[in-house]
């Protein structure tokens, strides 16, 4: 099949939409193989590769993310880049790719942005305490069923910014309230539950994202369905911890 | 307490947002209300109004009414100025999602805010209001409503508030930490615009003169 592609190109503070057309690809390859499949020929003509991140290959790591068609991760729902296949599109579409942008996600090069400001987040109070002994006994701690469940879900967010990418507002609220319901609605994550919102909030909000409205872009979005009623379960949280004097 | 801290937060400005929200959902209802005493007869509204200024009512819920209308604005313009700059901005961009209630909650707030001034100096004021007496409520209301401009401008405002609620009352309970069906939002938007536009269609068509 036949794929005409306008890709972002960047180096320096500005980029441009550079188009390129791509013969005899498979419908069977995935987005970032076809990526490949143009690198190596840009490659053999002499030109810059074009920069884009990806690690597993396999939707668990959370490195690729691409605007693609104006969609993050592309038009499959719960589908990471990489796993996007060209049986997707049809032979002869013109598909744009993009890089995520927001604010606190600077490009660094051509698709590549910076996406340091979640690690800023999940310092700020994505961890437990633990004892640093001895390793507990796998059910020293029990942890009911829904409440596993709910945090599961939550910890299926790989922090690929795509909540970020597709937000009209630049928030990445769902990022950050996953990994406070992840942590928080486990038992050994109670002693911070409060601080952790305090503070993953006040870095979220200091790093330059913009506040949550609730419209439902980012779970759409999201690659592996985190929902929106982690938010509100952050937000619990962060009331909790501003109008209580504890400073747990 | 933390007020300040809390307020320093996006969530906490949505807070803010919602409980003042609240309070102006709750004088809509109850305004909605007062008007649908125009379907008793001239009497019973005019005294719905005389009855108000006699409990004292108005300068109080005015005076409330003023200060959520100021800390709601003023939390959403911060909120609004601290998205529009972090947002990205897309050669190509489709929405996948997000209600048209969602996406048109600021400038739905300004169109609002709008009528409301233009509400005061028709129907409160009476400079803009074709009868314009005080105390006749019922007679002001059905002088506005014969003009089809009135009714057209009036079922847009109700319609853009409809709107507002419909995306306001579910976001402003997320936001205060519980997460409820959509539908909520959407059987409070429609009942209140169903309140508010039954008057000037009742008066237009003749129902109520």
């Amino acid at each position: 099949m036949k794929l005409t592609l306008r890709i972002w190109r960047q180096s320096g503070a500005t980029g441009r939409l550079v188009e390129y057309v791509l013969d005899d690809l498979s419908p069977d390859m995935s987005f970032l193989e076809m990526l490949d499949v143009l690198n190596e020929r840009l490659i053999t003509e002499g030109q810059e590769p074009v920069a884009f991140d990806h690690d597993c290959r396999e939707g668990i790591c959370g490195m690729c993310g691409l605007m693609i068609n104006g969609m993050a991760h592309g038009p499959e729902k719960a589908t990471t880049a990489c796993q996007l296949h060209l049986r997707h599109f049809r032979d002869g579409d013109v598909v744009t790719v993009e890089p995520w942008r927001a604010e606190p996600f600077p490009v660094v090069r051509d698709l590549v942005v910076d996406r340091s400001a979640f690690d800023r987040i999940v310092a700020a109070g994505g961890y437990v305490s633990v004892p640093a002994g001895s390793a507990p006994d796998a059910h020293a701690t029990p942890v009911p069923k829904p409440d596993a469940d709910t945090a599961f879900e939550a910890a299926a967010c790989i922090g690929c910014g795509a909540c970020v990418a597709a937000c009209p507002n630049g928030s990445a609220m769902l990022f950050t309230a996953a990994k406070a319901t992840h942590l928080g609605v486990l038992p050994q994550g109670q002693p911070e539950r409060y601080s952790r919102a305090r503070d993953m909030v006040a870095e979220h909000d200091a790093s330059g994202f913009g506040g949550c409205t609730n419209t439902g872009e980012c779970t759409s979005a999201c690659p592996k369905g985190i929902p929106l009623t982690t938010i509100a379960r952050l937000n619990a949280d962060l009331l909790r911890a501003h109008t209580t004097r504890s400073d747990r | 307490m933390d007020t300040i801290g809390l307020y320093r937060t996006t969530v906490g400005k949505k807070v803010v947002m919602a409980v003042t929200g609240a309070g102006l959902l709750l004088y809509v209802v109850v305004h909605m209300l007062g008007n649908l005493t125009v379907f008793s007869g001239p009497d019973a509204i005019n005294g719905y109004g005389h009855w108000l200024r006699e409990i004292g009512a108005v300068w109080p819920t005015r005076v409330a009414l003023l200060a959520c209308v100021t800390l709601h604005f003023v939390a959403a313009y911060q909120l609004t100025a601290k998205a529009r700059k972090a947002r990205g901005r897309y050669e190509h961009r489709r929405r996948v999602q997000g209600s048209y209630a969602a996406r048109t909650m600021r400038w739905g707030g300004v169109i609002i805010a709008l009528f409301v001034v233009y509400h005061l100096l028709d129907l409160t004021v009476g400079w803009l209001n074709p009868n314009g007496i005080p105390g006749e409520i019922h007679a002001n209301v059905v002088a506005d409503f014969q003009h089809w401009y009135v009714v057209l401008a009036y079922a847009i405002a109700v319609l853009a508030l409809g709107f507002h609620i419909r995306h306001g009352v579910w976001s402003a309970i997320q936001t205060l930490g519980v997460t409820t069906s959509r539908v909520i939002g959407l059987g409070v938007a429609v009942a209140i615009c169903a309140g508010f536009l039954s008057v000037p269609f009742a008066v237009f068509t003749g129902l109520v003169s």
